[in-house]
């Protein structure tokens, strides 16, 4: 299927220049004076983070076209970017201890961020297993798409909650009301770690939504000829 | 539909599900009777000379109610399943929006009767004064209450009709149950403190931001719970 491949392409491009991404951040990028070389996971964390909650966002604007126009594609994309979110969750979830131990001197702490991030990753892990729960495919997409808009409301009260609980975690040094308190050669590299991620989700969620036609399609063809 | 026609068509539905309840009284004996088992669960997890109960108290009073009002949102729709009851609900000549709403009545004060009973006796079982902090704390109970059980009824519609209801209710509830039980546990730790309720204002108003938002939304959402 035409679509696999471009998504496998798109994926394939991510990875090598995710590779592109350490060389810069370990060879051409200053070390950070307090933290060492722990900092550089900052290149792989935070855009890991910003696509773990984007994810979650997208799932709940194609959620609510779903439920509007009733259109399949909608909810196979909300499956997929739930799936890709997932993902990236994990890696937001596995890079923040790796940085905590030498940094905090522990993997985990019951920090506000951490725990909330641990959070969005259950939403996922429960949006997954309820999908999975169903069988009739409508009820499956409607339901889902009730569970992925509250999900998504829920993202902003994770964010502001973050900001009212007193917190161990870095406060945000780039996306926040004032200019970027970063070398320019620290704010590239991350920029472009951003763009690498940007792609890789594309990538992930084009190879996802047309695995998704195809066992879309698998499903029927089996109603339609006995047993598949 | 007029607004008073809502609450009226709201307030039978309610009506309906406490006169089942109140007839039968197992939901409600179960419900009261798990809390107490809970909280002598509890009893074996504290270390009284470690840590004062004052410290345990708010905890153990929100774990309980979580527990607790996961138990009561399960029967809410679980009710409806019998003799296709749900099906006989949907084509009465009422809105979607008052079913909903009636529901939510009914679960709230099925969790009320629940948190009365619970109250005196974390008060008893850990010797911590409520009485002199009742009014604070039943606000907080209150406004984190409407929150979860508003989420909680639109899940449950959703949850009892897949496979693993009783399973799937709380891995899908409990990320968002968890920000406003911070919330409120936070709170309450000041209340019993001693603190003036003017230091929790943050998070009684984020509580009310949260109820707020997932009322309406629930509201908007349930009908696509249940059309075919």
């Amino acid at each position: 299927m035409r679509m696999l491949r471009v998504g496998r392409w798109i994926t394939a491009i991510g990875l090598l220049l995710l590779a592109g991404v350490y060389v810069r951040a370990l060879a051409y990028t200053p070390v950070e004076r307090l933290q060492g070389l722990a900092q550089k996971i900052y290149y792989l964390h935070v855009p890991a983070a910003i696509w773990a909650e984007t994810a979650m966002i997208l799932v709940g604007v194609a959620s609510i076209g779903y439920l509007f126009l009733k259109d399949p594609r909608l909810d196979r994309f909300a499956h997929a970017s739930a799936e890709v979110g997932t993902v990236f969750a994990i890696i937001l979830l596995t890079t923040g201890p790796i940085w905590a131990k030498p940094i905090w001197g522990t993997w985990w702490t019951w920090d506000a961020r951490l725990t909330l991030s641990l959070f969005l990753f259950l939403l996922y892990v429960g949006y997954l297993l309820l999908r999975g729960a169903i069988v009739d495919p409508g009820s499956r997409a409607r339901f889902s798409a009730v569970l992925g808009i509250c999900g998504m409301v829920l993202v902003p009260f994770i964010h502001l909650s973050v900001y009212l609980f007193r917190t161990l975690h870095p406060m945000p040094i780039i996306l926040k009301p004032s200019p970027p308190s970063l070398p320019p050669s620290m704010l590239a590299t991350w920029l472009f770690s951003v763009g690498v991620f940007t792609l890789l989700y594309v990538g992930f969620v084009v190879q996802r939504y047309a695995l998704g036609y195809l066992g879309e399609r698998l499903e029927a063809a089996g109603e339609g000829g006995g047993h598949a | 539909m007029r607004s008073p026609d809502l609450l009226r068509h709201a307030w039978t539905v309610a009506a309906k599900d406490l006169v089942v309840e109140f007839r039968a009284r197992t939901g409600i004996l179960s419900a009261v009777v798990f809390v107490v088992l809970v909280l002598m669960v509890f009893n074996f997890g504290r270390d009284p000379t470690a840590v004062s109960n004052l410290v345990l108290a708010p905890s153990i009073l929100w774990v309980t109610f979580t527990f607790a009002a996961i138990l009561a949102l399960n029967r809410a729709f679980q009710l409806e399943l019998e003799n296709q009851a749900l099906d006989g609900l949907l084509l009465s000549p009422i809105s979607r929006s008052s079913i909903y709403l009636g529901k939510l009545l009914a679960n709230l004060l099925f969790v009320a009767v629940v948190e009365a009973v619970g109250v005196p006796l974390v008060a008893l079982f850990f010797n911590v004064d409520m009485w002199l902090h009742i009014t604070p704390l039943a606000l907080i109970i209150a406004l984190a209450t409407i929150g979860f059980v508003a989420v909680g009824t639109l899940f449950s519609a959703m949850t009892v009709r897949t496979r693993f209801a009783e399973l799937l209710l709380p891995v899908v509830l409990l990320p968002f149950m968890i920000l406003p039980l911070a919330w409120a546990t936070l709170a309450t730790t000041h209340v019993f403190a001693g603190r003036p309720l003017s230091e929790v204002g943050d998070w009684l108003k984020m509580l009310a931001v949260y109820d707020l938002v997932f009322v309406v939304l629930a509201l908007l959402l349930f009908p696509f719970t249940v059309n075919e």
